[in-house]
Protein backbone atom coordinates (compact mmCIF):
# COMPACT_ATOMS: atom_id res chain seq x y z
CA UNK A 1 0.00 0.00 0.00
CA UNK A 2 2.93 2.33 0.54
CA UNK A 3 3.30 2.60 -3.22
CA UNK A 4 -0.16 4.05 -3.70
CA UNK A 5 -0.12 7.64 -4.88
CA UNK A 6 -2.67 9.01 -2.44
CA UNK A 7 -0.46 11.48 -0.70
CA UNK A 8 -2.89 12.78 1.83
CA UNK A 9 0.01 13.90 3.98
CA UNK A 10 1.72 15.78 1.15
CA UNK A 11 1.85 19.52 1.29
CA UNK A 12 2.37 19.68 5.01
CA UNK A 13 6.13 19.58 4.66
CA UNK A 14 8.34 22.54 5.39
CA UNK A 15 8.36 25.22 2.72
CA UNK A 16 4.93 24.23 1.46
CA UNK A 17 2.93 27.00 -0.18
CA UNK A 18 -0.47 25.42 0.38
CA UNK A 19 -2.46 23.63 3.09
CA UNK A 20 -2.30 19.82 2.95
CA UNK A 21 -6.05 19.20 2.24
CA UNK A 22 -6.43 15.39 2.31
CA UNK A 23 -8.37 13.92 -0.62
CA UNK A 24 -9.29 10.56 0.96
CA UNK A 25 -12.90 9.59 0.57
CA UNK A 26 -13.85 12.73 -1.35
CA UNK A 27 -15.76 13.28 -4.57
CA UNK A 28 -14.72 16.12 -6.87
CA UNK A 29 -15.18 17.56 -10.32
CA UNK A 30 -13.20 18.92 -13.24
CA UNK A 31 -12.24 22.54 -12.54
CA UNK A 32 -13.55 24.91 -15.19
CA UNK A 33 -12.67 28.60 -15.03
CA UNK A 34 -16.22 29.76 -15.65
CA UNK A 35 -17.21 28.14 -12.34
CA UNK A 36 -14.66 29.80 -10.08
CA UNK A 37 -16.93 32.57 -8.77
CA UNK A 38 -19.73 30.11 -8.04
CA UNK A 39 -17.31 27.71 -6.35
CA UNK A 40 -15.79 30.36 -4.11
CA UNK A 41 -19.23 31.70 -3.16
CA UNK A 42 -20.53 28.20 -2.44
CA UNK A 43 -19.55 27.55 1.15
CA UNK A 44 -21.44 24.24 1.07
CA UNK A 45 -18.97 23.09 -1.61
CA UNK A 46 -16.04 23.17 0.82
CA UNK A 47 -15.93 19.39 0.95
CA UNK A 48 -14.48 18.02 -2.26
CA UNK A 49 -11.61 18.38 -4.69
CA UNK A 50 -10.87 19.61 -8.19
CA UNK A 51 -8.99 18.11 -11.08
CA UNK A 52 -7.22 20.07 -13.81
CA UNK A 53 -5.65 19.05 -17.10
CA UNK A 54 -1.96 19.74 -16.55
CA UNK A 55 -1.38 21.15 -20.06
CA UNK A 56 -3.81 24.03 -19.50
CA UNK A 57 -1.48 25.32 -16.77
CA UNK A 58 1.78 25.07 -18.66
CA UNK A 59 1.76 28.70 -19.74
CA UNK A 60 4.07 31.09 -17.91
CA UNK A 61 1.43 33.09 -16.03
CA UNK A 62 -1.90 34.83 -16.30
CA UNK A 63 -5.45 33.96 -15.24
CA UNK A 64 -5.05 30.15 -15.36
CA UNK A 65 -2.40 30.18 -12.64
CA UNK A 66 -4.23 32.83 -10.63
CA UNK A 67 -7.40 30.68 -10.64
CA UNK A 68 -5.64 27.42 -9.81
CA UNK A 69 -3.66 29.07 -7.00
CA UNK A 70 -6.90 30.37 -5.50
CA UNK A 71 -8.63 26.98 -5.76
CA UNK A 72 -5.61 25.13 -4.36
CA UNK A 73 -5.70 27.30 -1.22
CA UNK A 74 -9.12 25.88 -0.31
CA UNK A 75 -9.15 22.43 -1.91
CA UNK A 76 -7.07 19.37 -2.72
CA UNK A 77 -6.15 19.37 -6.40
CA UNK A 78 -5.62 16.47 -8.75
CA UNK A 79 -3.19 17.07 -11.61
CA UNK A 80 -4.29 15.05 -14.64
CA UNK A 81 -1.82 14.87 -17.52
CA UNK A 82 -3.35 14.36 -20.93
CA UNK A 83 -0.49 14.59 -23.46
CA UNK A 84 2.58 12.81 -22.09
CA UNK A 85 2.18 10.18 -24.83
CA UNK A 86 3.31 7.44 -22.45
CA UNK A 87 1.74 4.85 -24.75
CA UNK A 88 3.77 5.86 -27.80
CA UNK A 89 7.05 4.22 -28.78
CA UNK A 90 9.09 7.38 -29.21
CA UNK A 91 11.04 8.95 -26.34
CA UNK A 92 9.06 11.16 -23.99
CA UNK A 93 9.27 14.89 -24.63
CA UNK A 94 11.76 15.99 -21.97
CA UNK A 95 10.60 19.60 -22.04
CA UNK A 96 7.03 18.49 -21.49
CA UNK A 97 8.03 16.18 -18.67
CA UNK A 98 9.94 19.06 -17.10
CA UNK A 99 6.86 21.28 -17.25
CA UNK A 100 4.79 18.51 -15.67
CA UNK A 101 7.32 18.16 -12.84
CA UNK A 102 7.32 21.93 -12.38
CA UNK A 103 3.54 21.99 -11.91
CA UNK A 104 3.72 19.22 -9.31
CA UNK A 105 6.32 21.15 -7.39
CA UNK A 106 4.34 24.37 -7.66
CA UNK A 107 0.86 23.11 -6.76
CA UNK A 108 1.59 20.07 -4.53
CA UNK A 109 -1.32 18.08 -5.98
CA UNK A 110 -2.90 15.35 -3.86
CA UNK A 111 -3.19 13.13 -6.95
CA UNK A 112 -1.11 12.92 -10.14
CA UNK A 113 -2.25 10.89 -13.14
CA UNK A 114 -1.64 10.20 -16.83
CA UNK A 115 -3.14 8.04 -19.57
CA UNK A 116 -2.37 4.69 -21.13
CA UNK A 117 -2.45 6.26 -24.60
CA UNK A 118 -0.37 8.27 -27.05
CA UNK A 119 -1.00 11.60 -28.74
CA UNK A 120 2.28 12.66 -30.35
CA UNK A 121 4.05 10.99 -33.27
CA UNK A 122 7.24 12.46 -34.72
CA UNK A 123 6.60 16.15 -34.11
CA UNK A 124 2.84 16.19 -34.64
CA UNK A 125 0.48 16.45 -31.70
CA UNK A 126 -2.88 14.83 -32.47
CA UNK A 127 -4.83 16.06 -29.43
CA UNK A 128 -6.53 12.73 -28.80
CA UNK A 129 -5.90 9.72 -26.59
CA UNK A 130 -4.88 7.21 -29.26
CA UNK A 131 -4.83 3.46 -28.58
CA UNK A 132 -1.90 1.05 -28.62
CA UNK A 133 -1.42 -2.66 -29.20
CA UNK A 134 -0.92 -4.76 -26.08
CA UNK A 135 2.25 -6.77 -26.73
CA UNK A 136 5.45 -7.65 -24.91
CA UNK A 137 7.24 -4.91 -26.91
CA UNK A 138 4.75 -2.15 -26.04
CA UNK A 139 4.64 -3.32 -22.43
CA UNK A 140 8.40 -2.87 -22.08
CA UNK A 141 8.31 0.54 -23.72
CA UNK A 142 5.37 1.86 -21.70
CA UNK A 143 6.92 0.56 -18.47
CA UNK A 144 10.14 2.42 -19.34
CA UNK A 145 8.13 5.61 -19.90
CA UNK A 146 6.31 5.29 -16.60
CA UNK A 147 9.63 4.67 -14.84
CA UNK A 148 11.01 7.84 -16.44
CA UNK A 149 8.01 9.95 -15.43
CA UNK A 150 8.05 8.67 -11.86
CA UNK A 151 11.81 9.17 -11.52
CA UNK A 152 11.49 12.74 -12.78
CA UNK A 153 8.57 13.77 -10.58
CA UNK A 154 9.84 11.65 -7.66
CA UNK A 155 6.46 10.11 -6.89
CA UNK A 156 4.25 7.42 -8.42
CA UNK A 157 1.58 8.29 -10.96
CA UNK A 158 -1.90 6.88 -11.30
CA UNK A 159 -2.28 5.39 -14.79
CA UNK A 160 -5.72 5.66 -16.39
CA UNK A 161 -7.30 2.85 -18.41
CA UNK A 162 -8.43 4.07 -21.85
CA UNK A 163 -11.77 4.04 -23.59
CA UNK A 164 -11.21 2.42 -26.98
CA UNK A 165 -13.14 1.97 -30.20
CA UNK A 166 -11.00 -0.59 -32.02
CA UNK A 167 -8.47 -3.36 -31.48
CA UNK A 168 -4.99 -4.05 -32.84
CA UNK A 169 -4.59 -7.34 -34.68
CA UNK A 170 -1.10 -7.70 -33.22
CA UNK A 171 -2.21 -7.53 -29.56
CA UNK A 172 -1.22 -10.61 -27.60
CA UNK A 173 -2.61 -9.83 -24.16
CA UNK A 174 -5.71 -8.36 -22.58
CA UNK A 175 -5.84 -4.76 -21.39
CA UNK A 176 -6.22 -5.89 -17.78
CA UNK A 177 -3.19 -8.20 -18.03
CA UNK A 178 -1.21 -5.35 -19.62
CA UNK A 179 -2.17 -2.92 -16.87
CA UNK A 180 -1.51 -5.46 -14.11
CA UNK A 181 1.97 -6.08 -15.46
CA UNK A 182 2.67 -2.33 -15.71
CA UNK A 183 1.78 -1.95 -12.04
CA UNK A 184 4.04 -4.85 -11.13
CA UNK A 185 6.99 -3.53 -13.14
CA UNK A 186 6.76 0.18 -12.30
CA UNK A 187 5.01 0.44 -8.94
CA UNK A 188 2.56 2.93 -10.43
CA UNK A 189 -0.96 3.24 -9.05
CA UNK A 190 -4.12 3.23 -11.11
CA UNK A 191 -6.81 5.68 -12.00
CA UNK A 192 -9.83 3.52 -12.74
CA UNK A 193 -12.14 5.29 -15.18
CA UNK A 194 -15.40 3.42 -14.69
CA UNK A 195 -17.01 5.12 -17.67
CA UNK A 196 -14.09 4.01 -19.85
CA UNK A 197 -14.60 0.41 -18.70
CA UNK A 198 -18.28 0.66 -19.56
CA UNK A 199 -17.62 2.29 -22.95
CA UNK A 200 -14.91 -0.21 -23.94
CA UNK A 201 -17.00 -3.16 -22.74
CA UNK A 202 -19.92 -2.05 -24.90
CA UNK A 203 -17.67 -1.32 -27.87
CA UNK A 204 -15.82 -4.62 -27.75
CA UNK A 205 -18.60 -6.83 -26.48
CA UNK A 206 -17.08 -7.93 -23.19
CA UNK A 207 -18.50 -7.84 -19.68
CA UNK A 208 -17.56 -4.79 -17.61
CA UNK A 209 -17.85 -6.89 -14.46
CA UNK A 210 -15.45 -9.49 -15.82
CA UNK A 211 -13.02 -6.70 -16.72
CA UNK A 212 -13.22 -5.40 -13.16
CA UNK A 213 -12.79 -8.91 -11.75
CA UNK A 214 -9.52 -9.17 -13.70
CA UNK A 215 -8.36 -5.61 -12.96
CA UNK A 216 -5.95 -5.00 -10.05
CA UNK A 217 -8.42 -3.01 -7.96
CA UNK A 218 -6.08 -3.03 -4.95
CA UNK A 219 -3.83 -0.53 -6.76
CA UNK A 220 -6.53 2.00 -7.60
CA UNK A 221 -5.95 5.45 -6.09
CA UNK A 222 -8.63 7.41 -7.91
CA UNK A 223 -11.88 6.84 -9.80
CA UNK A 224 -13.13 8.75 -12.83
CA UNK A 225 -16.78 9.06 -13.84
CA UNK A 226 -18.08 10.82 -16.93
CA UNK A 227 -20.88 10.90 -19.47
CA UNK A 228 -20.83 9.18 -22.84
CA UNK A 229 -22.83 9.38 -26.05
CA UNK A 230 -24.14 6.77 -28.49
CA UNK A 231 -23.24 6.15 -32.13
CA UNK A 232 -23.27 3.11 -34.39
CA UNK A 233 -20.45 0.94 -35.71
CA UNK A 234 -20.19 -0.38 -39.28
CA UNK A 235 -22.61 -3.20 -38.49
CA UNK A 236 -25.21 -0.81 -37.04
CA UNK A 237 -24.51 -1.93 -33.48
CA UNK A 238 -24.11 0.42 -30.56
CA UNK A 239 -20.77 2.26 -30.37
CA UNK A 240 -20.28 4.36 -27.23
CA UNK A 241 -18.22 7.55 -27.36
CA UNK A 242 -16.34 8.77 -24.28
CA UNK A 243 -17.55 12.34 -24.82
CA UNK A 244 -17.46 13.92 -21.32
CA UNK A 245 -20.34 16.18 -22.34
CA UNK A 246 -23.21 15.04 -20.17
CA UNK A 247 -24.24 13.43 -16.88
CA UNK A 248 -22.94 10.04 -15.75
CA UNK A 249 -25.10 7.20 -17.09
CA UNK A 250 -27.17 5.08 -14.68
CA UNK A 251 -25.28 1.91 -15.62
CA UNK A 252 -21.98 3.63 -14.82
CA UNK A 253 -23.30 4.71 -11.40
CA UNK A 254 -24.18 1.06 -10.75
CA UNK A 255 -20.69 -0.11 -11.71
CA UNK A 256 -19.20 2.64 -9.55
CA UNK A 257 -21.25 1.46 -6.56
CA UNK A 258 -19.90 -2.06 -7.05
CA UNK A 259 -16.31 -0.81 -7.31
CA UNK A 260 -16.59 1.32 -4.17
CA UNK A 261 -18.19 -1.61 -2.34
CA UNK A 262 -15.06 -3.61 -3.12
CA UNK A 263 -12.37 -0.89 -2.81
CA UNK A 264 -13.75 1.48 -0.20
CA UNK A 265 -14.27 5.24 -0.56
CA UNK A 266 -11.60 6.13 -3.15
CA UNK A 267 -11.25 9.74 -4.32
CA UNK A 268 -13.74 10.04 -7.17
CA UNK A 269 -13.76 12.65 -9.89
CA UNK A 270 -16.63 13.54 -12.21
CA UNK A 271 -15.26 14.75 -15.55
CA UNK A 272 -17.21 17.16 -17.73
CA UNK A 273 -15.13 18.77 -20.49
CA UNK A 274 -17.51 19.78 -23.24
CA UNK A 275 -20.99 21.38 -23.27
CA UNK A 276 -20.09 22.42 -19.72
CA UNK A 277 -23.15 23.16 -17.56
CA UNK A 278 -23.58 25.70 -14.78
CA UNK A 279 -21.84 24.85 -11.52
CA UNK A 280 -24.94 23.47 -9.69
CA UNK A 281 -25.40 20.77 -12.36
CA UNK A 282 -21.78 19.62 -12.15
CA UNK A 283 -21.84 19.86 -8.36
CA UNK A 284 -24.93 17.64 -8.26
CA UNK A 285 -22.93 14.89 -9.97
CA UNK A 286 -20.21 15.17 -7.31
CA UNK A 287 -22.84 15.10 -4.55
CA UNK A 288 -24.27 11.89 -6.01
CA UNK A 289 -20.80 10.34 -6.07
CA UNK A 290 -20.11 11.54 -2.51
CA UNK A 291 -23.32 9.89 -1.28
CA UNK A 292 -22.14 6.52 -2.63
CA UNK A 293 -18.67 7.01 -1.10
CA UNK A 294 -20.16 7.93 2.26
CA UNK A 295 -22.61 5.02 2.21
CA UNK A 296 -19.74 2.56 1.84
CA UNK A 297 -17.26 4.43 4.03
CA UNK A 298 -18.45 3.36 7.47
CA UNK A 299 -18.67 -0.36 6.80
CA UNK A 300 -15.50 -0.39 4.77
CA UNK A 301 -13.39 1.46 7.34
CA UNK A 302 -14.63 -0.81 10.13
CA UNK A 303 -13.67 -3.83 8.05
CA UNK A 304 -10.30 -2.36 7.15
CA UNK A 305 -9.37 -1.56 10.72
CA UNK A 306 -9.73 -5.25 11.54
CA UNK A 307 -7.83 -6.33 8.46
CA UNK A 308 -4.96 -3.92 9.09
CA UNK A 309 -4.81 -4.69 12.79
CA UNK B 1 2.81 -1.29 -50.22
CA UNK B 2 1.61 -3.69 -47.57
CA UNK B 3 4.91 -5.57 -47.67
CA UNK B 4 6.80 -2.30 -47.19
CA UNK B 5 4.70 -1.42 -44.16
CA UNK B 6 5.23 -4.80 -42.60
CA UNK B 7 8.97 -4.49 -43.05
CA UNK B 8 8.78 -1.09 -41.39
CA UNK B 9 6.85 -2.56 -38.49
CA UNK B 10 9.26 -5.45 -38.16
CA UNK B 11 12.27 -3.16 -38.09
CA UNK B 12 10.60 -1.19 -35.33
CA UNK B 13 10.38 -4.37 -33.24
CA UNK B 14 6.60 -4.27 -32.92
CA UNK B 15 6.67 -0.58 -32.13
CA UNK B 16 5.75 0.71 -35.58
CA UNK B 17 2.03 1.22 -34.88
CA UNK B 18 1.99 5.04 -34.93
CA UNK B 19 3.53 5.17 -38.44
CA UNK B 20 0.72 2.97 -39.65
CA UNK B 21 -2.03 4.65 -37.62
CA UNK B 22 -1.50 8.37 -38.20
CA UNK B 23 -1.45 8.88 -42.00
CA UNK B 24 -5.21 8.33 -42.26
CA UNK B 25 -6.03 10.40 -39.16
CA UNK B 26 -5.90 13.74 -40.97
CA UNK B 27 -6.52 12.40 -44.47
CA UNK B 28 -10.11 11.24 -45.10
CA UNK B 29 -9.03 9.94 -48.53
CA UNK B 30 -6.97 7.15 -46.97
CA UNK B 31 -8.37 3.77 -45.99
CA UNK B 32 -8.66 2.57 -42.40
CA UNK B 33 -5.20 1.29 -41.38
CA UNK B 34 -4.79 -2.44 -41.86
CA UNK B 35 -3.42 -3.01 -38.36
CA UNK B 36 -6.73 -2.32 -36.61
CA UNK B 37 -10.00 -4.24 -36.43
CA UNK B 38 -13.34 -4.37 -34.69
CA UNK B 39 -14.05 -7.15 -32.17
CA UNK B 40 -15.19 -10.60 -33.30
CA UNK B 41 -14.38 -9.99 -36.97
CA UNK B 42 -16.25 -6.68 -37.19
CA UNK B 43 -15.13 -3.87 -39.48
CA UNK B 44 -13.24 -0.88 -38.06
CA UNK B 45 -14.09 1.95 -40.46
CA UNK B 46 -16.58 3.81 -38.29
CA UNK B 47 -14.50 2.88 -35.27
CA UNK B 48 -11.39 4.46 -36.78
CA UNK B 49 -13.50 7.45 -37.79
CA UNK B 50 -14.07 8.19 -34.08
CA UNK B 51 -10.36 8.97 -33.77
CA UNK B 52 -10.35 10.91 -37.04
CA UNK B 53 -13.26 12.95 -35.80
CA UNK B 54 -11.77 13.51 -32.33
CA UNK B 55 -8.51 14.78 -33.80
CA UNK B 56 -9.93 17.07 -36.46
CA UNK B 57 -12.90 18.44 -34.53
CA UNK B 58 -10.94 19.08 -31.34
CA UNK B 59 -8.29 21.01 -33.27
CA UNK B 60 -10.92 23.03 -35.13
CA UNK B 61 -12.52 23.71 -31.74
CA UNK B 62 -9.16 24.90 -30.43
CA UNK B 63 -8.88 27.40 -33.29
CA UNK B 64 -12.49 28.50 -32.80
CA UNK B 65 -11.77 29.16 -29.12
CA UNK B 66 -8.61 31.13 -29.92
CA UNK B 67 -10.08 33.19 -32.77
CA UNK B 68 -13.65 34.11 -31.73
CA UNK B 69 -13.80 37.51 -33.46
CA UNK B 70 -12.47 36.01 -36.68
CA UNK B 71 -15.21 33.37 -36.48
CA UNK B 72 -17.87 35.96 -35.73
CA UNK B 73 -16.88 37.87 -38.87
CA UNK B 74 -16.86 34.84 -41.17
CA UNK B 75 -19.69 32.91 -39.55
CA UNK B 76 -19.20 29.51 -37.96
CA UNK B 77 -19.59 27.37 -41.10
CA UNK B 78 -17.06 29.39 -43.10
CA UNK B 79 -14.65 29.48 -40.16
CA UNK B 80 -14.79 25.75 -39.47
CA UNK B 81 -14.25 24.91 -43.14
CA UNK B 82 -11.25 27.25 -43.24
CA UNK B 83 -9.90 25.86 -39.95
CA UNK B 84 -10.29 22.29 -41.23
CA UNK B 85 -7.99 23.05 -44.17
CA UNK B 86 -5.46 24.57 -41.80
CA UNK B 87 -5.61 21.70 -39.31
CA UNK B 88 -4.92 19.18 -42.10
CA UNK B 89 -2.14 21.29 -43.59
CA UNK B 90 -0.52 22.42 -40.34
CA UNK B 91 -1.40 20.25 -37.34
CA UNK B 92 0.05 21.32 -33.98
CA UNK B 93 3.62 20.49 -33.07
CA UNK B 94 3.22 21.16 -29.34
CA UNK B 95 0.92 19.46 -26.82
CA UNK B 96 0.18 22.94 -25.48
CA UNK B 97 -2.89 23.88 -27.52
CA UNK B 98 -2.67 27.53 -26.47
CA UNK B 99 0.45 27.64 -28.64
CA UNK B 100 -1.49 26.43 -31.68
CA UNK B 101 -2.64 28.76 -34.46
CA UNK B 102 0.52 30.82 -34.92
CA UNK B 103 0.45 30.02 -38.65
CA UNK B 104 -3.31 30.50 -38.94
CA UNK B 105 -3.28 34.28 -39.75
CA UNK B 106 -0.84 33.69 -42.63
CA UNK B 107 -3.04 30.82 -43.81
CA UNK B 108 -6.09 33.11 -43.74
CA UNK B 109 -4.16 35.69 -45.75
CA UNK B 110 -3.74 33.25 -48.64
CA UNK B 111 -7.02 31.32 -48.16
CA UNK B 112 -8.85 31.53 -51.45
CA UNK B 113 -12.31 32.18 -50.02
CA UNK B 114 -11.14 34.93 -47.62
CA UNK B 115 -9.63 37.17 -50.30
CA UNK B 116 -12.60 39.55 -50.11
CA UNK B 117 -11.72 40.22 -46.43
CA UNK B 118 -8.08 41.37 -46.65
CA UNK B 119 -8.20 42.61 -43.04
CA UNK B 120 -9.30 39.24 -41.65
CA UNK B 121 -5.77 37.92 -41.16
CA UNK B 122 -4.82 41.02 -39.13
CA UNK B 123 -7.84 40.52 -36.87
CA UNK B 124 -6.59 36.95 -36.40
CA UNK B 125 -3.09 38.28 -35.63
CA UNK B 126 -4.55 40.44 -32.86
CA UNK B 127 -6.41 37.41 -31.47
CA UNK B 128 -3.27 35.26 -31.55
CA UNK B 129 -1.39 38.07 -29.73
CA UNK B 130 -4.28 38.27 -27.23
CA UNK B 131 -3.76 34.59 -26.38
CA UNK B 132 0.00 35.11 -26.00
CA UNK B 133 -0.63 37.98 -23.61
CA UNK B 134 -3.16 35.89 -21.65
CA UNK B 135 -0.59 33.15 -20.93
CA UNK B 136 2.49 35.40 -20.65
CA UNK B 137 4.51 35.57 -17.45
CA UNK B 138 3.19 37.89 -14.75
CA UNK B 139 5.31 40.95 -14.01
CA UNK B 140 4.82 44.34 -12.34
CA UNK B 141 4.46 47.14 -14.88
CA UNK B 142 6.45 50.35 -15.12
CA UNK B 143 4.10 52.93 -13.59
CA UNK B 144 3.05 56.01 -15.62
CA UNK B 145 5.06 58.39 -13.40
CA UNK B 146 8.33 56.47 -13.87
CA UNK B 147 9.58 58.77 -16.62
CA UNK B 148 9.35 61.87 -14.45
CA UNK B 149 11.79 60.40 -11.94
CA UNK B 150 14.27 59.39 -14.65
CA UNK B 151 17.14 61.91 -15.13
CA UNK B 152 16.06 64.07 -18.08
CA UNK B 153 19.58 64.52 -19.48
CA UNK B 154 20.01 60.76 -20.03
CA UNK B 155 16.47 60.02 -21.21
CA UNK B 156 17.53 60.06 -24.87
CA UNK B 157 19.81 57.06 -24.28
CA UNK B 158 17.36 55.16 -22.06
CA UNK B 159 16.04 51.74 -23.10
CA UNK B 160 12.81 50.06 -22.03
CA UNK B 161 12.21 46.44 -20.99
CA UNK B 162 9.01 45.11 -22.55
CA UNK B 163 6.44 43.47 -20.29
CA UNK B 164 6.24 39.72 -21.09
CA UNK B 165 2.67 40.20 -22.35
CA UNK B 166 3.35 43.13 -24.69
CA UNK B 167 2.56 42.49 -28.37
CA UNK B 168 2.33 44.87 -31.33
CA UNK B 169 0.23 44.10 -34.42
CA UNK B 170 0.49 46.59 -37.30
CA UNK B 171 -2.19 46.55 -39.95
CA UNK B 172 -2.85 48.33 -43.24
CA UNK B 173 -6.56 48.07 -42.36
CA UNK B 174 -8.74 49.24 -39.44
CA UNK B 175 -8.07 45.89 -37.76
CA UNK B 176 -8.41 47.12 -34.17
CA UNK B 177 -11.83 48.63 -34.76
CA UNK B 178 -12.99 45.44 -36.51
CA UNK B 179 -11.49 43.25 -33.78
CA UNK B 180 -13.10 45.27 -30.98
CA UNK B 181 -16.51 45.29 -32.65
CA UNK B 182 -16.50 41.52 -33.08
CA UNK B 183 -14.72 40.22 -30.01
CA UNK B 184 -17.72 40.73 -27.71
CA UNK B 185 -21.22 39.43 -28.26
CA UNK B 186 -22.92 42.85 -28.65
CA UNK B 187 -24.33 44.16 -31.93
CA UNK B 188 -21.85 45.17 -34.62
CA UNK B 189 -22.70 48.45 -36.37
CA UNK B 190 -21.37 49.51 -39.73
CA UNK B 191 -17.64 50.14 -39.51
CA UNK B 192 -16.84 53.48 -41.18
CA UNK B 193 -13.15 53.61 -40.34
CA UNK B 194 -10.83 53.18 -43.34
CA UNK B 195 -7.45 54.16 -41.87
CA UNK B 196 -4.71 51.65 -41.04
CA UNK B 197 -4.62 50.77 -37.35
CA UNK B 198 -1.98 49.20 -35.15
CA UNK B 199 -2.83 47.30 -31.99
CA UNK B 200 -1.00 47.31 -28.69
CA UNK B 201 -1.85 44.17 -26.70
CA UNK B 202 -0.89 44.04 -23.01
CA UNK B 203 -1.87 42.33 -19.78
CA UNK B 204 -0.78 44.58 -16.89
CA UNK B 205 -2.70 42.41 -14.37
CA UNK B 206 -5.20 39.63 -15.17
CA UNK B 207 -7.17 41.32 -17.99
CA UNK B 208 -5.81 41.42 -21.51
CA UNK B 209 -6.11 44.93 -23.00
CA UNK B 210 -6.13 45.81 -26.70
CA UNK B 211 -5.59 49.45 -27.75
CA UNK B 212 -5.39 51.28 -31.03
CA UNK B 213 -2.09 53.14 -31.09
CA UNK B 214 -2.04 56.80 -32.14
CA UNK B 215 -0.27 57.61 -35.47
CA UNK B 216 3.46 56.89 -35.41
CA UNK B 217 3.33 55.23 -32.00
CA UNK B 218 3.55 51.81 -33.66
CA UNK B 219 6.91 52.66 -35.24
CA UNK B 220 8.04 54.17 -31.92
CA UNK B 221 7.03 51.07 -29.94
CA UNK B 222 8.49 48.73 -32.57
CA UNK B 223 11.87 50.45 -32.11
CA UNK B 224 11.63 50.36 -28.32
CA UNK B 225 10.75 46.64 -28.40
CA UNK B 226 13.94 46.02 -30.40
CA UNK B 227 15.90 47.71 -27.60
CA UNK B 228 16.57 50.91 -29.51
CA UNK B 229 17.09 53.96 -27.33
CA UNK B 230 14.28 56.36 -26.49
CA UNK B 231 15.83 59.15 -28.56
CA UNK B 232 16.47 57.00 -31.59
CA UNK B 233 12.96 55.47 -31.45
CA UNK B 234 11.39 58.94 -31.26
CA UNK B 235 13.45 60.17 -34.23
CA UNK B 236 12.45 57.13 -36.30
CA UNK B 237 8.77 57.61 -35.51
CA UNK B 238 8.85 61.36 -36.29
CA UNK B 239 10.60 60.73 -39.59
CA UNK B 240 8.05 58.09 -40.60
CA UNK B 241 4.95 59.89 -39.38
CA UNK B 242 4.69 63.70 -39.25
CA UNK B 243 1.67 63.47 -36.91
CA UNK B 244 3.65 61.50 -34.31
CA UNK B 245 3.01 62.93 -30.83
CA UNK B 246 5.72 61.69 -28.49
CA UNK B 247 4.04 62.75 -25.23
CA UNK B 248 0.76 61.11 -26.17
CA UNK B 249 2.49 57.90 -27.32
CA UNK B 250 4.23 57.62 -23.94
CA UNK B 251 1.00 58.18 -22.04
CA UNK B 252 -0.77 55.47 -24.05
CA UNK B 253 2.04 52.92 -23.71
CA UNK B 254 2.69 53.44 -20.01
CA UNK B 255 -1.06 53.49 -19.38
CA UNK B 256 -1.26 50.10 -21.09
CA UNK B 257 1.54 48.67 -18.93
CA UNK B 258 3.70 47.88 -21.95
CA UNK B 259 7.00 47.94 -20.01
CA UNK B 260 8.48 46.63 -16.81
CA UNK B 261 11.51 48.91 -16.53
CA UNK B 262 13.42 51.85 -17.95
CA UNK B 263 17.18 51.56 -17.86
CA UNK B 264 20.21 53.66 -18.71
CA UNK B 265 21.34 52.65 -22.17
CA UNK B 266 24.74 52.58 -23.83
Amino acid sequence: MAKLAIHADRGASEGSRFPAHPVDGLAGTSFKHQHITSILEDQAAKRGFFEVHAENYMGAGGPPHAALTRIRQDYPVSLHGVCMSIGGPQPLDKAHLGRFAGLIERYEPALVSEHLAWSTHDTTYYNDLLPLPYTEATLRRVADHIDEVQATIRRPILLENPSTYLLFKESTMSETAFIRELVRRTGCGLLLDVNNVFVSAANHGFSALEYLADYPLEHVGEIHLAGHTEQEDDEGDLLLIDSHDGPVADAVWTLFDIVIGRCGPLPTLVEWDSAIPDWPVLKAEAIAAQAILDRHAGAFLRGKSHARG
Amino acid sequence: MRAAREVLSATAGGLGYPERFVPALLDPGRATPALVAGPKGKAANKRFNVYRNNVTVSLIDALAAAFPATMRITGETFFRAMARFHVRETPPTSPLLFEYGRDFPAFIERYEYAQSMPWLSDVARIERAWLDAYHAADAPVLPPHALTSFPAETLGDAVFDAHPSTRLVCSAYPAVTIFSANRESGPVGRIEVRQPESALITRPALEVEVRRLPPGADAFLCSLLSAESFGSAAATASARCPEFDLANAIIVMLGAGAFTAIRHGG
